[in-house]
């Protein structure tokens, strides 16, 4: 993290509410539903990059906890709106609809999963990092397309939002505001984090993790507590992303799914508070003009992604960052 | 459950993995050489079945169709290799993923522009059409899958050959262990790299146009098979032609016989449908789960060095 990276996600996230504030006042309900789906897709960000970033931890697997928490929310309210109890014996365990219920447990079960995912993977380092990440996704996304239990390859619908006490979560601005505040804790969280001594052993544990090792820390122990951390920042990501489509499916934990949410952190920029948020904002306005010009907008896509590695090394943030110093 | 049954899911692993070897090949030769992470791999084998289709309807000739995919294949890798990817060779990891993830996005959809959105079909030779009856057990086995088996094997043999006993294998070789040194020592390297990435190319198309035959040619058809090379070649070993050529056939036969042994298995203490839907389920996860436990006994696979 750089010195001006509070004042650049500031920014970043006054741009985005007033994004926001102006399609209400514009009356265009589609923009606000983008401006939605930036903020959970750069939450999702956010929690990678607190572990790809920071940690040095390349995940390849992210997908998995976005779409654990997705089905978490999925699952539960789907009970609840079809009054089915999830469990009948021993205990009576019924579905709900209430957002302050689901997002602790969306956040229990990826931690959970995150552990067991983290403590494994971390045995490896570099690519085969990697790849082992990668495969536990694969195996949940597998067992989410064969299990007939809930949708199976046709996924999970929830015909109605989630609730939130005193907001209307059909409504489209309270919907957004609500994931707003969800990204902005996320960046606040990871923003302080990075600057503890936690943040300081993480980040010494990238870099060295021998002398680390010597100062009588344990990289292990505090990569793996950033691997939980980072899991469950994307997992409740991918609980909002349920609310907001009404509607979950195996494609969210897919590896597109894990390759979309790494692009968003490089493309804004690696270990930097606002890269996610600027790189989800950039993909998806690249998506939405690219797909109004052309019906092959996927091809356009790549190409200004491959201009964009090639020519704006450490993502777009620090084009604006080399602008800003020098003028 | 009849043993010919067996051996005849067996022979279909064994084409699969064969088939992922083909693969795999390209994908840790680029990765030991240039350590460059290439998730377009999929996409050469897309193009090499496509190419396949195409040219073998426009013909009515399949070797011609074999030909040109390899061809083709080869000449995008090279084209790939020299516009974008030599960039990116002393770029760390998170680089090499963005730009190869873009070059999918890229490939997919030009191939959707220029062959449209339906699926081709290519059909198999008719020298290679039918079955043949094997003497063993009495089994009658796909005459053309037969062919794809040998076909990797033969391949294989090359691969060896040309690694262990030419003067390019040496150079590849060297390129492996140091790359400062072999250009210090007049080598040109760029080039020795354009030929490594086409000759991966090649073998990925060769991969594809087999398959073509056999599966309908579609666009996103590279990428499961992709995830699948992947798998392979970490349990290989990153790096180690012989590591992908094992573990191939280690995935091939595993996911194979998985999908048709574990409905059986547990179909011995459950009802039916339970079983198959447990089974399948466990089945398609089998590969990964294999995989994370031989990362977690061997953290740089069967025959790849320790970091």
């Amino acid at each position: 993290m750089n010195g001006r990276d509070p004042f650049i996600a500031f920014i970043c996230l006054l741009l985005l509410a007033s994004v926001a504030l102006l399609a209400l006042w514009l009356d265009e309900p589609y923009i606000i539903t983008l401006a939605t789906k930036v903020s959970i897709l750069a939450m999702a960000g956010v929690g990678l990059n607190l572990a790809l970033g920071h940690g040095g931890l390349v995940s390849f697997g992210h997908a998995a906890f976005f779409g654990i928490g997705g089905y978490v929310a999925g699952i539960l309210a789907s009970h609840a709106l079809n009054y089915e109890p999830i469990m009948q014996s021993p205990w009576l365990i019924e579905g709900t609809t209430r957002m302050l219920i689901i997002w602790p447990i969306a956040a229990l079960v990826c931690a959970a999963f995150a552990w067991l995912i983290g403590a494994l993977s971390l045995r490896t380092s570099g690519v085969y990092f990697i790849m082992i990440t990668l495969a536990f996704a694969q195996m949940i996304y597998y067992f989410a397309i064969s299990w007939p239990g809930y949708g199976g390859e046709d996924g999970l619908s929830v015909y109605l939002r989630s609730t939130f006490p005193g907001m209307n979560t059909m409504n489209g601005i309270h919907f957004f505001a609500i994931c707003f505040v969800w990204l902005m804790l996320a960046m606040g969280l990871c923003s302080r984090l990075v600057q503890s001594r936690f943040g300081l052993a993480l980040q010494a544990a990238r870099q060295n993790p021998v002398r680390v090792s010597t100062l009588g820390i344990s990289p292990y122990k505090v990569q793996l507590t950033a691997f939980v951390m980072s899991g469950v920042i994307t997992g409740i990501a991918g609980a909002l992303y349920t609310d907001l489509n009404r509607f979950v499916s195996p494609s969210v934990l897919g590896w597109h799914t894990s390759g979309e949410i790494m692009v968003f952190v490089i493309l804004g920029g690696v270990a930097r508070l606002a890269g996610p948020l600027i790189g989800a904002a950039v993909f998806i306005i690249l998506e939405q003009t690219l797909g109004s010009w052309s019906e092959n907008w996927q091809f356009w896509l790549g190409a200004v992604l491959i201009v964009m590695v090639l020519h704006a090394r450490g993502g777009i943030i620090s084009l604006l960052d080399r602008r800003a110093s020098r003028g | 459950m009849s043993a010919s049954l067996f051996i005849e899911q067996l022979l279909n692993g064994l084409q699969f993995g064969v088939m992922l070897f083909l693969m795999s090949a390209g994908l840790t030769l680029v990765f030991g050489v240039m350590g460059l992470i290439n998730l377009a791999h999929g996409s050469l084998y897309m193009v090499g079945a496509f190419v396949a289709a195409a040219v073998a309807g426009w013909s009515g000739s399949f070797w011609l169709g074999l030909a040109a995919s390899l061809a083709a294949a080869a000449l995008a890798g090279a084209l790939v290799e020299m516009v974008v990817l030599r960039r990116l060779y002393r770029r760390d990891h998170l680089d090499q993923v963005l730009a190869t993830f873009a070059l999918i996005l890229m490939f997919s959809e030009g191939t959707r522009w220029l062959f449209g959105a339906f699926p081709l079909y290519l059909d198999v030779p008719d020298v290679l059409a039918g079955s043949v009856h094997l003497p063993v057990l009495d089994i009658v086995y796909s005459r053309y899958r037969l062919a794809i088996i040998l076909c990797g094997f033969v391949v294989a043999a090359g691969l060896y050959l040309l690694i262990a006993r030419t003067r390019l294998g040496i150079r590849i070789r060297a390129g492996q262990s140091d790359r400062q040194m072999i250009g210090a020592l007049g080598v040109d390297i760029s080039t020795l790299y354009t030929l490594v990435f086409a000759l991966g190319a090649a073998l990925a198309g060769l991969a594809g146009a087999l398959v073509g035959a056999i599966q309908s040619v579609e666009v996103g058809m590279g990428e499961p098979v992709l995830i699948l090379a992947f798998v392979v070649i970490v349990i290989g070993g990153i790096g180690s032609i012989k590591g992908a050529l094992i573990g191939a056939i280690i995935v091939g036969l595993t996911d194979t016989m998985g999908r048709f042994m574990l409905p059986v298995f547990f179909r011995q203490f459950m009802d039916n449908a339970a079983a198959s839907s447990v089974g399948s389920a466990l089945a398609s996860m089998l590969i990964y789960i294999l995989m994370a436990a031989i990362l977690i006994i061997r953290p740089s696979g069967l025959f790849g060095k320790p970091a």
